[in-house]
C-alpha cells in the first residue's frame, strides 16, 4: 500500500507547539497502516463511537439474555396478566437495598378488568445474582444465576415484573432479552447471506464485465423495481403453517437477504469496476498471478472497508424487515420471540392505551436502528482514509 | 431522445413481464391452493366441504392444470384488461380493488407532495444557516425520521391521539361517510383525514430529502460562481435560489422513481396499523387465503407502478439536467 500524501489530522493531534513534534507527527502518520488511519478517523466521529458502543451493548445482551433475563419468558399465569411496571426503589430508609413494592391484584366487580394496587409496607428486596430457572450460559455451562431476582422464601408469589406483564402474565423484561437475541441475530445472518451472495455476483459482474455483468445488473434491477414488502409478504405466506420455529427462522432470514444483496452487490461492482485499471492490479496480473490471487490477495483487501461499511447500513433495513414481518404475523410466529412478535400485542390501540408498557419493545428496534445507521456512517466516512 | 425513451420503455416492459411471472410464482408457492385454504375456513366453522365439491371448485377455478397452463391463462386475461375472479369475494378482481387502489393512489400522493413540501425549503435552510439551531434540529428531526419504522410511528401516533384527545385518528373517512357515495363531503372529510398518514408515511421520505438537499446544496454553494454572482451585488435569495438551488434539485428528480414505490409499498404495513382502506390489508389476506387472482394482480399492479415510476424519474432527469447526455449507444 502506498504512502498516504494527504495529511490526515488524528483525533490524538497534540497541539501543535514545535516544529519538531509536528514533524513527529507526520512522521506517525507515514508509517501508519490503512487500518490504523481508518481507525483514527473513525474515532474522531463520536457519536459513530458511542453508536458502536450500543451496538456492542445490544450483542451482548444477545449473548448473555439467560443471565439477563429473570424470569422463564414462556412461563405464564393468568392472576398477573397486564401488570403494570413495577419502579425500583434503591434506597430503604437512607440505606441502600434496592427493592419493589409487592402488587395485590384484584377483579374490579364493575369492569371485571383486573386491577393491581402497589403495597408500600410490603417491599421485596432484589438480590443480585440470585438463583433462578435454570438454563445453560452461551448454550454450553448449566447455571441458575440470574443478574437479578428475589428471595423467594416461603412465598412463590414475590416476583418482580421491571416492564410490567403481557396479556398472558409472562415477564416483558426477560421476554424483551430474548427477543433481542433472535432479532438481532436474524440481522447479522442475513447480512451474511447477503454479503456472499452480493460479493460472488457482484465481483462476477464487476471482474468479467460484459455478457455476465449485463445478465446480473438485469436481475438486479428488476429486483430492486419490485417493492419490497408486497413481495417478503408473499414469500413469508408461503411459508408451510406447520414449520418448526427453527425452519421459520432460518427461511425468514433467507427471504430477507434475498433482496438485501442488490445494495451490496452494487458497491462491490462499482468498486471492482474502479480497480480493474488500477497500476496495482494490472501489474498483479502482468507478473502472472491468478485469477483467484488477483481478485483476493491484491483487490477484495483495498475494498474491505468499504464492504465493512455497506454491511452495517444494511444491517437495520433487515432488522426492520423481520419486526415488520413478525408485526404482521407472517414472520416469526410465537412461541418463537422477537421484537416483531412482542410488538403484536401492540397492535391494537385500545388494548395500548390501556397498557402502554406493551410498546416499550419499540424503544430497543428504534435504538438499534439508529445506533447502527451512525456507526455505519462514521464507518463509510472511515473506510477511505485517503480521501478527504 | 425519442430512442433513448424508447430503450427504457422497451425495458420497462420487459421489467413488467418479468415482475408478473414472478408474482405468479410466489403466489403458487404455498402448498396447497385456494381450495385447500378454503375447506380449512369451512372445517373452522363447522361445515364439510365434500372431495367431489373440491374437485368441480379446482376445475370451475383452473387450478388442476399445470402452472404455465394457468400462468398463460392469467396473462390471456390480463391482456385483454380482465384481472380475472377473486376467490374469496367471488366479485371480479377489478370490482374488489377498485377504490381502494385510488385511495391508495391518492394517500401515497399526499405522502410525495407532503415530503417535497417539506423537504425543499428545510433542506435549503440548513444548508444555507449551517450549524445553526435550526439546522441541529433539522437534522435531528431526520435521523428520526429514518430510525423509526413507519408502522412503530404510526402506532406512537394513534396512541397520542387516543390518550390526548381522546380521538381515533385512524381511517381515512369519518365514520358516518364510510359507506355514503362520493360528495363534496366525503371529499372534505377524507382531505382532513389525510394529514396523519401522509406524514406518517412521508416523514422517512422527508428525513432522507433533506439530507440529500443539504448535502449537494453545500457542496454548490461552495463554488466560485456563486461567490461571482454575490459580488455582482445579487440579492442573497436570488444568488441562492437562481443557480445553487436549481443544480441541487438534480437528485430530486432521480428519486421519484424510487420515492412512489417505496412510500405505495410501505403504505401496507402503516395501513393496516392505521385501519386506511387501500390495498394493503386487501394484500395481506389475500396471500393468507391464497387468492391468486386477487394478490397476483395487487403485487402485479404494485410492480407496475413502481415500473411507471423509475421510467418518469428518468426522462425527467435527463429533461432538467443537460449535462446528462445519453451516451448510451
Amino acid at each position: 500500500m502506498s504512502t498516504p500524501d494527504i495529511a490526515l489530522e488524528p483525533a490524538t493531534a497534540p497541539l501543535r507547539e514545535g516544529p519538531a513534534e509536528a514533524e513527529a507527527e507526520t512522521q506517525r502518520l507515514f508509517v501508519a497502516s490503512q487500518w490504523q488511519l481508518m481507525w483514527w478517523r473513525f474515532r474522531k466521529h463520536r457519536v459513530a463511537v458511542v453508536s458502536g458502543l450500543v451496538v456492542i451493548g445490544f450483542y451482548l445482551m444477545a449473548l448473555g439474555a439467560d443471565f439477563l433475563a429473570y424470569a422463564d419468558p414462556d412461563a405464564s399465569e393468568a392472576q398477573r396478566s397486564l401488570m403494570p411496571p413495577q419502579p425500583i426503589h434503591w434506597f430503604d430508609g437512607g440505606r441502600f437495598r434496592p427493592h419493589v413494592y409487592a402488587v395485590k391484584g384484584a377483579r374490579d366487580p364493575q369492569t371485571f378488568k383486573r386491577v393491581y394496587r402497589a403495597d408500600p409496607d410490603d417491599r421485596i428486596p432484589i438480590r443480585f445474582f440470585a438463583q433462578g430457572f435454570p438454563y445453560r450460559f452461551l448454550g454450553v455451562l448449566p447455571s441458575t444465576r440470574h443478574v437479578i431476582g428475589v428471595d423467594r422464601g416461603l412465598d412463590a408469589a414475590k416476583t418482580i415484573f421491571l416492564l410490567g406483564t403481557d396479556v398472558q402474565g409472562r415477564d416483558l423484561w426477560s421476554r424483551l432479552m430474548y427477543g433481542t437475541r433472535i432479532s438481532l441475530t436474524i440481522g447479522l445472518i442475513g447480512v451474511t447471506v447477503s454479503l456472499v451472495l452480493g460479493v460472488v455476483l457482484g465481483g462476477l459482474s464487476g471482474f468479467y464485465g460484459g455478457v455476465m455483468d449485463t445478465l446480473i445488473q438485469r436481475v438486479i434491477e428488476i429486483l430492486r423495481s419490485i417493492p419490497t414488502i408486497p413481495l417478503w409478504m408473499g414469500l413469508a405466506a408461503a411459508l408451510p403453517r406447520d414449520w418448526s420455529i427453527l425452519q421459520i427462522y432460518f427461511a425468514i432470514t433467507i427471504i430477507i437477504s434475498l433482496l438485501g444483496w442488490t445494495e451490496l452487490a452494487r458497491v462491490v461492482r462499482g468498486r471492482f469496476l474502479s480497480l480493474r485499471e488500477e497500476d496495482f492490479v494490472v501489474s498483479a496480473r502482468l507478473v502472472g498471478c491468478s485469477e483467484m490471487r488477483t481478485i483476493f490477495v491484491h483487490m477484495v483487501p483495498s475494498f474491505m472497508s468499504h464492504i465493512i461499511a455497506a454491511t452495517t447500513l444494511a444491517l437495520p433495513a433487515m432488522v426492520i424487515s423481520e419486526t415488520a414481518l413478525s408485526f404482521l404475523g407472517l414472520g416469526l410466529r410465537p412461541p418463537a420471540i422477537s421484537w416483531g412478535v412482542l410488538l403484536q400485542h401492540a397492535q391494537n390501540v385500545q388494548t395500548v392505551a390501556i397498557s402502554p408498557w406493551l410498546m416499550i419493545p419499540a424503544v430497543p428496534v428504534i435504538v438499534a436502528v439508529m445506533a447502527f445507521n451512525f456507526l455505519g456512517d462514521g464507518l463509510r466516512d472511515a473506510a477511505d482514509p485517503y480521501g478527504r | 431522445m425519442l430512442g433513448y425513451i424508447g430503450r427504457r420503455f422497451l425495458l420497462a416492459i420487459f421489467t413488467v413481464w418479468a415482475i408478473s411471472v414472478l408474482s405468479f410464482a410466489i403466489i403458487q408457492l404455498p402448498p396447497g391452493d385456494y381450495v385447500t385454504s378454503y375447506i380449512a375456513q369451512m372445517a373452522a366453522m363447522g361445515s364439510v366441504v365434500t372431495d367431489e365439491e373440491a374437485a368441480n371448485l379446482r376445475i370451475q377455478y383452473g387450478l388442476g392444470q399445470p402452472i404455465y397452463v394457468q400462468y398463460w391463462k392469467w396473462m390471456k386475461l390480463m391482456v385483454r384488461g380482465n384481472f380475472g375472479m377473486s376467490m374469496e369475494w367471488r366479485r371480479p378482481v377489478t370490482e374488489v380493488i377498485g377504490e381502494r387502489l385510488w385511495l391508495t393512489v391518492v394517500v401515497s400522493v399526499a405522502a410525495l407532495l407532503l415530503t417535497w413540501t417539506l423537504a425543499l425549503p428545510i433542506g435549503i435552510y440548513s444548508a444555507v444557516r449551517q450549524y445553526s439551531p435550526g439546522d441541529y434540529i433539522a437534522t435531528f428531526i431526520g435521523f428520526i425520521g429514518l430510525a423509526v419504522p413507519n408502522f412503530l410511528l404510526a402506532l406512537v401516533l394513534l396512541y397520542l391521539g387516543f390518550t390526548l384527545f381522546n380521538a381515533n385518528i385512524g381511517g381515512l373517512f369519518s365514520t358516518e361517510f364510510q359507506d355514503a357515495p362520493w360528495s363534496l363531503a366525503k371529499t372534505w372529510d377524507l382531505a382532513k383525514h389525510l394529514p396523519i398518514p401522509a406524514l406518517v408515511l412521508g416523514l422517512a421520505g422527508t428525513a432522507q430529502q433533506i439530507r440529500i438537499m443539504r448535502a449537494n446544496l453545500l457542496d454548490e454553494l461552495r463554488k466560485p460562481y456563486v461567490v461571482t454572482a454575490r459580488s455582482k451585488g445579487l440579492s442573497e435569495a436570488r444568488v441562492i435560489l437562481k443557480y445553487p438551488v436549481r443544480v441541487a434539485l438534480n437528485p430530486f428528480a432521480s428519486t421519484i422513481g424510487y420515492t412512489l414505490p417505496y412510500i405505495v409499498s410501505g403504505s401496507i404495513i402503516v395501513s393496516l396499523v392505521l385501519g386506511l382502506p387501500t390495498v394493503g390489508p386487501l394484500l395481506l389476506k389475500s396471500l393468507i387465503a391464497q387468492d391468486m387472482f386477487l394478490a397476483g394482480t395487487i403485487v402485479l399492479m404494485l410492480g407496475v407502478m413502481t415500473v411507471i415510476g423509475t421510467l418518469i424519474s428518468d426522462i425527467v432527469l435527463v429533461c432538467i439536467d443537460p449535462r446528462i447526455r445519453l451516451d448510451e449507444s
